[in-house]
C-alpha cells in the first residue's frame, strides 16, 4: 500500500502517464481512498496548467530599451530584405560579432 | 517538422527588421532566457547581459536560421552556447556539484507534513478551484506564481520555466541545461511541488 508520502514524490510521472502499470494501479487505488491525496493531485494538476498559460512578465524600461537600442543599431548596419532599399550601413559601424 | 504559421510570420517580420516583431519575441522568451543563463552563472548582471548579447546573436545570425526546428529551440541553444562560454571566460563557472544537493535533495513535500506512517498529518486545504484559469485570475495569485519562480533554486527555475511556461520538449530541455533526462525530471517535479506549496496560503482554507 501506498503511503500519502510516496504518492506525493509519483505524482509528475501519474499525471505524464510515466509509471508502471502495477504502480498506476496502486496510485489509483491510494486516490481513490484518500481526500487529501486527491486534493494534492487536482492542485498540482491545476498549478502546471496555470503555469502553462501564465501571462509574461512585464519587462523593465531599461532592458526594453537597450535591446531596441542594439536593435535599430543592427538594422541600420544590415541591409536587410523588406528594408528600404540601398540602406547606408551604419557609420558608427556597430557591427557585432 | 515545419513551423507553425504564426512563428514563421514572426521570423519574416523580424528578418525585415521589424521592431514589434522583435519585442513581441523578447517579451514571449525574457523570463526563461534569464532563468536558462542564471543556471550557468550566478551573477545576475552577467546573466543579463549574456541574454542581450543572445538576442542580438539571433537577430544578426537570423538568415541561418533553417526553419526546420522551433525558433524558441533555436534560441535557447544559442543562448546555452553563449552562456557556457561567457562563464567559462569569467571563470565563474557554477559547477553542477554545488548545486546537486541543495536542489536534488529532500522531498517535494516538506516531512513534516506528514506522520511516521507517511501518511498527511498537515493535508493540503481544498482550493476553491482547481482550474488554471480561476487561479490565474487573481492578480495576487499570479504575482505569488512569479515570485515562487524567483525564488527556486537556478536549475530548478530554469526547468520549471523552460518545460511548463515556454512548453519545451523534456530532451530538449535536458540538452540546453546539460543535464540528464532523469535529473531533468527530479528537478521538475520538486519545482511544480514548490510552487504549489507556495499557494497553499493564498488557495487553501475553502
Amino acid at each position: 500500500m501506498l503511503t500519502c508520502r510516496e504518492l506525493t514524490e509519483l505524482v509528475d510521472d501519474f499525471i505524464d502517464g510515466r509509471l508502471s502499470f502495477w504502480e498506476r494501479a496502486k496510485f489509483q487505488m491510494h486516490v481513490g481512498m484518500c481526500t487529501d491525496c486527491r486534493d494534492y493531485l487536482a492542485q498540482l494538476r491545476a498549478t502546471r496548467q496555470a503555469l502553462g498559460s501564465l501571462p509574461e512578465p512585464p519587462m523593465s524600461d531599461d532592458v526594453r530599451e537597450e535591446l531596441l537600442e542594439r536593435f535599430r543599431t543592427w538594422k541600420r548596419a544590415t541591409p536587410c530584405s523588406g528594408s528600404e532599399p540601398g540602406g547606408e550601413p551604419g557609420p558608427d559601424g556597430a557591427t557585432e560579432t | 517538422m515545419n513551423l507553425p504559421a504564426t512563428e514563421d510570420a514572426l521570423v519574416d517580420r523580424l528578418a525585415a527588421g521589424d521592431e514589434r516583431a522583435f519585442l513581441e519575441l523578447v517579451g514571449r522568451h525574457q523570463r526563461a532566457m534569464l532563468a536558462v543563463a542564471s543556471t550557468f552563472t550566478g551573477n545576475r548582471a552577467l546573466a543579463e547581459e549574456i541574454v542581450q548579447e543572445t538576442w542580438m546573436a539571433v537577430v544578426t545570425g537570423l538568415d541561418r536560421f533553417e526553419r526546420r526546428s522551433s525558433l524558441k529551440t533555436w534560441i535557447f541553444r544559442i543562448l546555452a552556447n553563449r552562456a557556457r562560454t561567457r562563464a567559462t571566460r569569467e571563470a565563474r563557472t557554477v559547477p553542477f556539484s554545488a548545486f546537486d544537493e541543495a536542489e536534488d535533495g529532500g522531498p517535494a513535500v516538506p516531512t513534516s507534513r506528514f506522520d511516521g506512517r507517511g501518511m498527511w498529518a498537515e493535508p493540503p486545504q481544498r482550493w476553491a478551484d482547481t482550474s488554471a484559469a480561476g487561479l490565474l485570475e487573481r492578480a495576487e495569485v499570479r504575482r505569488e506564481i512569479d515570485a515562487a519562480i524567483e525564488r527556486l533554486p537556478p536549475r530548478q527555475r530554469a526547468i520549471l520555466v523552460l518545460r511548463d511556461v515556454e512548453g519545451v520538449e523534456a530532451a530538449e530541455a535536458a540538452e540546453v541545461l546539460g543535464i540528464s533526462a532523469v535529473n531533468q525530471r527530479v528537478l521538475l517535479h520538486r519545482a511544480r511541488a514548490a510552487v504549489r506549496l507556495a499557494l497553499e496560503p493564498l488557495l487553501g482554507g475553502a
